[in-house]
């Protein structure tokens, strides 16, 4: 590893140690928070006890969802937008102030639609991932130099073997990007849609710990996150980098 | 004989619009390929030199005139049997060298071996055997043009045009890319329609160059240089290469001249 990599090491590793001491000596109250350990220890007792297991895999189903349809569509959107330039221009103003708009005020309205289900989680969920996925494709198709459409002509192919086989592969690393901040949308989308109107999933779970005052449950589902979060967050940008050596030669 | 390709009467006028003046590229130009022959385009920058070879290829539209490969008119698309090697890199960076070279097999109806065995041959004769599992990147460009003309190879194209494929590399890359060229020409018998702003390129290779006038691009001079088709880049150290190299540049300094007002 990096000296840089290993001074991240300790600032991390220094602030939960920090954490645990002040928590350890009484600085900050039990009712408030749980030392880091105990969260750690918290964590595991949940998860042996499985009772968890429901709500992690309803948040992750609707993540999952929601993440699938913000992908697919925003790739699909991003290159219909690219190839209507005067619609482009109209909406665009629309999507770069997409995300000045709190999306959690149409809940009320979400609910009369869908009704109390997983449908209105999901809704805002999308809402809130696609626009980066269709930014993401917009920017990366700005770039594809003329000559590979070129290129693509000369080899005869149809539209949608333009798409596939040349335009899509050389904005790989663009798609991968919006990939990644959808995914991560997705996640806040859901999570935080449950922590209202939900009555599963791991933010329903946290609100539900926080209302009963279970602060050790509380901050053990808290640390859940994270650490899935983190790990996935960790998969996509090993494959980002894998993808960008090859084709950077880094 | 009948013309592989032609362009006859054929001019390009770019639209002009947004207060912009309509832009008259190219001709009004003849052109007839013969079969198997090489043919250099040579002008001064500006002249419509790409423009010329875009519409041949069906890239670009004639704005007037008609446009034929093999007796069939060229209109909106590129016919099949055309290949094109572009000046810009054009190789694919998310594919390794194999890849690259066979993309235009894949999804073309040949069984894998037969995919297999073209891409393998054309990777021997551009020297590339040894790569086909490198990624772009890793290449020079030369290699990476080299790449490029080995995957317009498989598809065993019958007109081959080359866009100044060139001319980013440095002079001596150049000269022996030229030599790979004329093999290539030799062993496929394919016809060639080489775009050059290098003389001594096009008076090296071609068996009969066109000068091109500033724009709008027209033929000045077409010159046969009366090679055997037995050549190579030692051409250039016979007295007569100096002779043919000097009356090509007689003809376009003036063109030149103009083409550097005009920009």
């Amino acid at each position: 590893m990096t000296r840089v990599g290993w001074l991240r090491l300790g600032i991390i590793g220094g602030a939960i140690g920090l954490l645990e001491i002040l928590c350890r000596a009484g600085a900050i109250k039990k009712v408030t928070m749980v030392p880091p350990s105990d969260m750690v220890l918290a964590l595991g007792q949940l998860l042996a006890k499985g009772e968890l297991l429901d709500d992690i895999g309803r948040t992750l189903s609707s993540v999952a969802i929601a993440g699938a349809i913000a992908v697919a569509g925003g790739i699909l959107l991003g290159i219909g937008l690219h190839a209507l330039p005067r619609f482009r221009r109209a909406v665009e103003p629309m999507l770069a102030s997409w995300y000045a708009v709190p999306f959690f005020i149409f809940y009320p309205l979400l609910v009369g639609i869908f009704g109390l289900s997983d449908a209105p989680i999901i809704v805002v969920a999308v809402l809130f991932a696609i626009v980066a996925m269709i930014v993401n494709t917009l920017n990366g198709l700005d770039r594809v130099t003329p000559v590979l459409r070129k290129v693509a002509r000369v080899h005869r192919l149809n539209a949608p073997d333009t798409v596939r086989r040349i335009l899509l592969p050389a904005i790989a690393p663009h798609l991968l990007t919006g990939f990644k901040l959808a995914t991560a949308y997705s996640f806040i989308g859901v999570i935080a849609s449950e922590f209202i109107l939900s009555t599963s999933g791991l933010g329903f779970a946290i609100a539900h710990a926080y209302n009963n005052f279970e602060t050790r449950k509380m901050y053990a589902l808290m640390l859940l996150i994270i650490v899935l979060v983190t790990a996935i967050n960790t998969a996509l940008f090993m494959w980002e980098q894998r993808l960008l050596r090859r084709r950077f030669n880094r | 004989m009948s013309a592989h390709a032609a362009l006859a009467g054929v001019s390009r006028v770019y639209p002009g619009g947004d207060g912009r003046a309509p832009l008259h590229a190219l001709g009004p130009i003849d052109l007839a390929l013969r079969p198997g022959e090489f043919f250099a385009v040579v002008g001064p920058s500006g002249c419509g030199k790409s423009t010329l070879l875009e519409v041949l290829a069906g890239l670009a539209p004639a704005s007037e005139g008609t446009v034929t490969f093999e007796g069939s008119p060229v209109a909106g698309a590129v016919p099949e049997g055309v290949g094109v090697v572009f000046q810009e890199d054009a190789s694919f960076p998310w594919a390794n060298v194999y890849d690259n070279v066979a993309f235009g097999l894949q999804g073309s109806g040949l069984d894998r071996s037969e995919i297999d065995a073209r891409v393998r041959s054309a990777l021997a004769f551009m020297g590339l055997r040894d790569f086909a599992s490198a990624y772009p990147a890793q290449l020079s460009g030369g290699m990476r043009q080299r790449v490029c003309i080995a995957r317009t190879l498989v598809l065993k194209p019958r007109l081959i045009l080359l866009d100044e494929p060139f001319g980013a590399l440095d002079a001596q890359t150049r000269l022996l890319m030229g030599d790979e060229v004329l093999r290539l020409w030799r062993e496929t018998g394919a016809t060639v329609l080489l775009i050059t702003h290098a003389l001594d390129e096009a008076a090296m290779l071609a068996d009969r160059v066109g000068v091109m006038s500033a724009r709008p691009g027209r033929f000045i001079d077409v010159v046969e240089t009366g090679w055997p088709r037995e050549r190579d880049s030692r051409l250039a150290e016979r007295p007569d290469f100096g002779a043919l190299v000097a009356r090509l540049w007689s003809s376009l300094r003036v063109e030149s001249i103009k083409a550097l007002g005009h920009t």
